[in-house]
């Protein structure tokens, strides 16, 4: 008990001293954002002057001194960090709101979609893989692995949109967007209901290339495992097969799971942009093609921001579960 | 060299993955020959009534979009600029995590210290919302699109080449080659980079895969280049129409899956047969 009680320990100060090693990474992203910024068509005039209209030049002069424009570019950029680190991302003029507030608003839907289609994918993608790795050289396996292929190259906003044609058009079994029905109203129940059948096809949608990856990385390390030669002792010894499974087989896929989760969630929120986009999804994905169609660099900039932040964490998150999966990654 | 480059070829042709992907990259070849010869003209140009359903009309094969414009032409169309992006787009990937992979995995210290890092925020940054952003501040155009996914899917090759040229600085050869007074950049020239390019083709040709699907991404998002015929600009506008003609959003799916599918397969037949040689 208090080894595990050590390994937590171990774990919390290990997430503390990458967060520090995380800063500078963070710093350059904000450059990054920064530069993209500046280097934008128009700015902060240009775009309020759009907002009211035709502006004179001595208007937008004065708009430029007053927002700072005017100042050199480093001053600037000390201007943008020192804003971002009071958690100030500007102000989206299209929306007359401040961009973190807009963030705020859709992070709740983007982090449902988001969790939703990592537990499904899990699941599915785990069975999968073990299942291959069992029926190895079967044919059921190379369907699995032929099926896992194929997840990885689907466009999942075109799969988005078939599954509206069959389900939602066609057959009218589920809702084609948004986050639930308006003035719906039918008690608690219904309510949540009507909340999981509109999830349903986006998280779904998101989820498989998710599935795609996991099958293929769970396939492999436990037809490993399965291979080795302490799996064959606790065979010999008479251990029952659902407990190899359980104790063995699933934990050593624990690991490579964790891993790629964490490597490819960039992958996967820019997956968040084009499902939300097709399904109305109110998160931070349609946010972004908002902005982008509008041209409302700042809150672009912000989300871009935002999202970094939430890989970053997430990895940190990830990489300490690394020494409670495996307490000798810590020795590393 | 021959007789060390044969059998690579004979393993090759003997994956199925490799066979299975080839011939479907055959297939966009096709359509892009199609482009050049029976549909010279502009696909995008409005010259039939809309909304004429596929396999109806022997004019028009695959129907026609909400606007009259033919489906197959504008099909064979978008083959190009996939496939043109595509290519383009991991050429750029190749060089730029090449050359940091390199650099860092060669010369370690401060500089792979530097490479590292870089290669970190680009990781922490969703690829595709980078895209989004480094298209719209370069304004959409074809060179644009191209690009921006170069720009945003190389730290894979990085993460792939800089441990493999950590692992051949140890070599006995590059120690031999240092020893006799080689200059550092001559050395990763002759005797790192050769070792390097096996890794790097099968790696190559799942990111032609990926900046494909990114291509799509975009210009389904309405960021393509708005004068070209484009798969994932197609199935954005038959998104407006899907109740009344799902062909329009659902054909050039089918064209996106084929040509991604065709480079993942050849990627992965690839790495299969560089991994039977090495066993």
């Amino acid at each position: 008990m208090s080894a595990r009680a050590s390994v937590v320990a171990r774990a919390v100060g290990r997430l503390a001293g990458r967060l520090l090693t995380k800063a500078p990474t963070l710093l350059l992203v904000i450059g990054v954002s920064f530069l993209l910024l500046k280097l934008a068509p128009g700015d902060l005039a240009t775009a309020m002057a759009g907002d009211a209209g035709a502006a004179s030049p001595e208007y937008m002069a004065m708009l430029r001194r007053q927002y700072g424009l005017d100042q050199s570019v480093w001053l600037q950029f000390w201007h943008y960090i020192a804003n971002l680190a009071r958690l100030d991302f500007g102000y989206s003029f299209r929306n007359s709101m401040p961009v973190l507030d807009l963030i705020a608003d859709r992070v709740p839907a983007t982090l449902l979609l988001v969790a939703t289609s990592i537990l499904v994918a899990l699941a599915a993608g785990v069975s999968l893989g073990v299942w291959a790795a069992y029926r190895q050289g079967r044919w059921i396996d190379t369907a699995i692995s032929t099926l896992s292929t194929v997840g990885f190259a689907l466009p999942l906003f075109w799969v988005g949109l078939l599954l509206i044609i069959l389900l939602a058009v066609e057959l009218r079994w589920l809702p084609s967007g948004g986050l639930a029905t308006t003035g719906f109203d039918g008690g608690l129940w219904a309510g949540l209901l009507d909340r999981l059948r509109h999830l349903a096809l986006p998280a779904f949608t998101l989820s498989l290339f998710y599935i795609a990856i996991y099958a293929r990385i769970v396939r492999t390390t436990a037809a490993e495992v399965l291979h080795s030669e302490y799996l064959r002792t606790a065979r010999a010894k008479g251990l029952r097969p659902a407990r190899i499974l359980w104790r063995h087989v699933l934990r050593n896929c624990l690991l490579p799971v964790a891993t790629l989760t964490g490597l490819e969630l960039g992958t996967l929120l820019g997956g968040v942009v084009t499902i939300e986009t097709v399904f109305s999804w109110p998160g931070m994905g349609r946010l972004a093609f908002d902005a982008v169609t509008y041209r409302d660099m700042n809150l672009l900039m912000g989300i871009l921001v935002w999202s970094a932040v939430l890989i970053s964490a997430t990895n940190l998150v990830l990489d300490s579960l690394y020494t409670l999966i495996d307490p000798r990654v810590v020795a590393r | 060299m021959t007789s060390e480059r044969s059998p690579l070829w004979r393993r090759l042709l003997r994956s199925p993955a490799f066979v299975t992907g080839t011939a479907l990259l055959a297939l966009s070849l096709v359509m892009i020959l199609m482009s050049a010869t029976f549909y010279r003209g502009n696909p995008l140009s409005v010259d039939s009534p809309p909304f004429i359903e596929p396999v109806t009309e022997a004019a028009h094969p695959l129907g026609t979009d909400m606007l009259g414009r033919d489906m197959l032409a504008q099909m064979v169309h978008g083959a190009r600029v996939s496939l043109l992006t595509g290519l383009v787009a991991a050429a750029v990937a190749v060089l730029l995590g090449a050359l940091l992979g390199v650099l860092g995995g060669y010369f370690g210290g401060w500089v792979d210290r530097a490479c590292t890092r870089i290669t970190e925020v680009f990781q922490t940054l969703p690829q595709l919302l980078l895209a989004i952003v480094l298209v719209a501040v370069l304004t959409p155009s074809l060179w644009s699109t191209m690009l921006a996914i170069g720009l945003t899917s190389w730290p894979q090759v990085a993460r792939v080449v800089r441990p493999e040229v950590m692992r051949l600085r140890q070599t006995d050869f590059v120690h031999a080659a240092a020893l006799s007074g080689m200059p550092p950049l001559r050395i990763i020239w002759h005797e790192v980079l050769p070792n390097v390019v096996p890794t790097v083709v099968a790696l190559a040709s799942v990111l032609v895969a990926t900046a494909i699907l990114t291509e799509s991404a975009l210009a389904f998002l309405g960021l393509g280049d708005p004068n070209l015929a484009s798969w994932g600009a197609m199935i954005g506008a038959g998104r407006s129409v899907l109740r009344d003609a799902w062909y329009v959003a659902a054909f050039p799916g089918f064209a996106i899956l084929a040509t991604v599918l065709a480079f993942a397969l050849i990627g992965n037949g690839i790495n299969d047969a560089l991994h039977l040689r090495r066993r």
